[in-house]
């Protein structure tokens, strides 16, 4: 076997082990710019390491940095496995010019979903595991010892009978050109030193001093700037503008038509642009959504409550039995609003178009997919586009399944051969042209036995489905699977609870607002539907929220524990101020199992305040705890802004709201204190990120019951009175 | 033409004075630094100092301000990143995305500059930044270990 490969060039015979499928080719080694430009490089050891002559180790991450701390993670795992000196190791982005060269070897570059680490730990941890191995090979082969005998550890190559040592440094132009080795095996769990510490983020300092380029930072030789205004309406297009009034202003370069629904203005700066722009007058062909308002909207998703036709999610026993011979049948309508994701830095990317070539510097989710858009509005292969990554300023799933932004800056440097244009957003346009967290309306009837326990329940959602709009082809027969998240029967989404008689439902109905996947997805609300409900229910029947939940949660082990634990962390039961109360709930997301306790008050005037939350995790594994508990706190600041203020309305076509004056976040002074507890029990990777994001509203909410004797089923709270 | 000293140097501005100091900071100067969030004042990403107070640049017109007044951003608080607050935040790797935190460090650090001993409540008065990926808890806490560092310069 040995001779024969020997007999190929090393490019084909690696091109060929990655073509037949050997995970992911691992060692492919391929100089992205040619034996010329690799001889300057330092040597790739595989593709997702490189190591320098001074033992600076390249750490490469696919996966995008958003906030969320993955880059750090994924850090770990590899360097886990490499058993390098963690002080030493850095990072890099591939590009996904470079992924598309190499037939893909890093696999996906799609940072959302809560995927970043559960979606990639064991290739990069195998990434990490080859590389070590070659690295100790090239050590024994320069030693002329056999490599059983050497071991590695911090970067240092040991042979242990002779007691010889060497740097991961001094081997690595060698290790390079070594055969990966076809078997490695990856550390038990228990030997972990690194995977499970709670190390500091690599990417912190250049964030404190103001170095760190986001998007929006971004400058290049002659690049000028755009802002840009799309149709406010839903479906509209752009009529005509009359650019005889701005040509003239300072700075002005082009007034250019985007597409068929915008208008864009470019300039020496972006400043010179957005004024021009303001000034603009433009003719909007409103389209056949200009009469679109909220009323209606709550209206086509009412009818879906009680629609003859609907998607069955989940079902168990026969529910509508069941409700017919209950003791006591509960019901409950809940409405959830269309929500921005309102990153803190606005939509923008960079362009440069040239009939050969095509380059976006932009931030986003996936890199893959931003190439993908920039080759089609480029007109080009893809193999001639590239995009070069840059942190982002927030993406909480707004830069990840739409590249919109990208399109246009492709567009506008279309028009402009050769010259680089940085397209940024204001803060009105990011607002009124989002991917908006959808719409639904949620009907719930629930049955009790004269015990009070449950014996049916009726889950109806009435409202929009994500992937109807984005992703037909993830749908199943037409149903989008994705809306039932947290009342699956099975998998990463499954209902925390056995009910013996269930039925779970829903009416796709379908306004013409954009939806798209934003932090938590359908999570949001469907946790509140469910977690208010079953506080409902326990209320109804007379018993305490914990107990009536614990006794359909006996085949829910790791959910239960993480409830209870978050009970026993609260006090809860134990006796409370006059207008306090405590509110408690529990969901299955993104494969971790997540509970949360809120305590809060509201005083006569009927002013909320969230004085603590505890909240618990069991994602499997713990990669990095000082990062979970940013994370589990940070769920609570978007979530809870979501719940206290979270709303866009439709009028004429349009949403409404426009900056953060009218579609305002939490700021420090709401903030409670927030007690996270990691309890990871392994064998399993869950998401981070986003599964928290469910129980911060629901226990709040229910917190709210029990300090006022108030159902609040409509959102956000802004507009609802605690006290009457 | 306008006439600005911004982090310990005089620069000179020729063009609109309605332009907001924001834009000329991150477009002139390449001081970016301080970000653009809302352009209305309510985010806070663009807060940098003028005579030592916390201001949001974008709500500023560079035609109202002059060489005699200090304006300190984010790029000129320390020569090398380490005041207390810079210290404090990388100490509890304050950051998620990044995106808002000049803002907060801005305010945060003339804060302290105005109260040497904050308490929570001084914090939420004197950090209305948004954060949209939730960072508020390690703010405060980022805050107070700023106070310890800061009086351990001192001594």
């Amino acid at each position: 076997m040995a001779t024969e490969s020997l007999k190929l060039t090393r490019r084909e015979f690696l091109i060929g082990t990655a073509a037949a499928g050997a995970g992911f080719s691992l060692g492919l080694y391929l100089p992205v710019a040619g034996a010329a430009g690799a001889a300057e490089q330092p040597p790739e050891v595989n593709a997702w390491v490189v190591i320098q002559p001074d033992d600076t180790v390249i750490i490469r991450i696919a996966r995008s940095e958003m906030g969320q701390g993955t880059l750090t993670g994924l850090a770990q795992l590899v360097a886990e496995e490499l058993e390098c000196d963690w002080s030493k190791v850095t990072t890099e982005y591939p590009t996904p010019g470079q992924s598309l060269a190499r037939d893909r070897i890093w696999g996906s570059f799609s940072t959302g979903g809560s995927q970043g680490i559960r979606g990639s730990h064991d290739y990069v941890r195998r990434g990490g595991a080859v590389a070590r191995e070659m690295l100790i090979e090239a050590a024994a082969e320069a030693w002329g010892v056999p490599k059983a005998e050497c071991s590695a550890k911090a970067s240092v190559i040991t042979h242990g009978p002779s007691g010889r040592t060497t740097t991961y440094g001094k081997v690595a132009a060698a290790a390079a050109g070594l055969f990966p080795p076809d078997h490695v095996k990856l550390k038990d769990p228990k030997d972990w030193q690194l995977i499970g510490k709670p190390v500091k983020r690599l990417d912190t300092l250049d964030k404190l001093t103001g170095k760190q380029v986001f998007g929006a930072d971004l400058t290049l030789p002659g690049m000028l700037n755009a802002s840009i205004r799309a149709c406010p309406t839903f479906g509209g297009r752009l009529k005509s503008f009359d650019d005889s009034q701005v040509r003239g202003m300072p700075g002005v370069r082009a007034v250019l038509r985007v597409d068929d629904n915008a208008v864009a203005v470019v300039a020496d700066t972006w400043w010179q642009a957005n004024t021009a722009l303001d000034k603009l007058p433009v003719t909007w062909d409103r389209g056949p959504n200009a009469r679109l308002d909220s009323a209606a909207i709550e209206g086509m998703l009412a009818e879906g409550l009680t629609a003859e036709e609907a998607f069955v999610g989940n079902r168990a026993g026969d529910a509508k039995a069941a409700l017919g011979d209950a003791a006591k049948t509960v019901e409950a309508v809940y409405a959830y609003p269309y929500q921005n994701h309102a990153t803190m830095e606005p939509m923008n990317a960079t362009a440069r178009w040239t009939p050969e070539r095509c380059e976006v510097w932009c931030p986003t989710q996936n890199g893959e997919a931003a190439l993908q858009a920039a080759a089609e509005a480029a007109g080009l292969p893809a193999e001639k586009c590239e995009v070069y990554k840059l942190h982002l300023g927030g993406g909480f799933g707004r830069r990840g399944a739409f590249h919109d932004f990208v399109q246009q800056a492709v567009a506008i440097a279309k028009q402009l051969p050769g010259t680089p244009v940085k397209l940024l957003w204001t803060r009105e346009e990011d607002m009124q042209h989002g991917h908006y967290h959808p719409v639904t309306q949620c009907r719930l009837t629930g049955g009790l036995d004269e015990q009070g326990e449950l014996t049916g329940l009726h889950v109806r959602i009435s409202g929009q489905s994500i992937l109807a709009a984005v992703n037909p082809a993830w749908m199943t027969n037409g149903m989008d699977t994705f809306t039932f998240q947290g009342m699956l029967p099975d998998g990463d989404h499954a209902l925390s609870y056995t009910v013996p008689n269930l039925l779970v439902e829903h009416a796709m109905r379908n306004p013409p607002v954009p939806p798209g996947f934003w932090r938590g997805v359908n999570i949001n609300q469907n946790a509140v539907y469910l977690e208010c409900f079953m506080d409902e229910l326990a209320y109804a029947a007379g018993k305490d929220p914990l107990a009536f939940r614990r006794k359909l949660m006996v085949k829910h082990t790791k959910g239960l524990a993480v409830l209870e634990a978050v009970a026993d962390k609260a006090g809860w039961g134990e006796p409370l101020p006059e207008g306090r109360g405590r509110g408690l709930a529990v969901c299955k997301a993104f494969a971790s199992h997540v509970a949360a306790c809120a305590e809060v008050s509201v005083d006569d005037k009927g002013r909320l305040k969230i004085h603590r939350i505890v909240a618990a995790t069991d994602p499997g594994y713990a990669v990095n705890p000082q990062q979970i508990e940013a994370q589990v706190e940070g769920s609570f600041v978007y979530g809870l802004s979501a719940l206290l203020y979270g709303e866009c309305t439709i009028r004429d076509g349009a949403v409404e709201q426009s900056n953060f004056d009218d579609y305002p976040s939490m700021l420090i002074d709401e903030m409670p204190e927030v007690e996270t507890l990691i309890m990871p029990t392994g064998g399993f990777w869950g998401g981070i990120g986003e599964p928290t994001i469910a129980v911060a509203a629901p226990a709040v909410l229910n917190a709210i019951h029990a300090a006022t004797g108030k159902r609040v089923r409509r959102f956000p709270l802004k507009h609802v009175a605690l006290r009457d | 033409m306008a006439k600005l000293k911004v982090n310990g140097e005089t620069v000179e501005f020729d063009g609109d004075a309605s332009t907001p100091l924001l834009w000329v900071l991150r477009e002139q100067l390449g001081l970016t630094g301080t970000k653009y969030g809302c352009g209305k004042g309510r985010c806070g990403a663009c807060t940098v100092h003028i005579d030592g107070k916390a201001v949001r640049a974008c709500t500023v017109p560079v035609g109202s301000l002059d060489a005699s007044q200090e304006l300190v951003t984010i790029e000129g608080l320390s020569p090398d990143g380490s005041h207390p607050v810079q210290q404090a935040w990388a100490e509890l790797d304050v950051p998620q995305c990044g995106y808002c935190q000049p803002g907060f460090i801005m305010a945060a650090a003339a804060l302290l500059e105005r109260n040497p001993a904050p308490d929570d409540a001084d914090i939420d008065a004197n950090l209305p930044n948004i954060c949209r990926c939730g960072t508020y808890n390690r703010v405060r806490r980022g805050v107070h270990r700023a106070v310890q560092l800061k009086k351990k310069e001192v001594s």
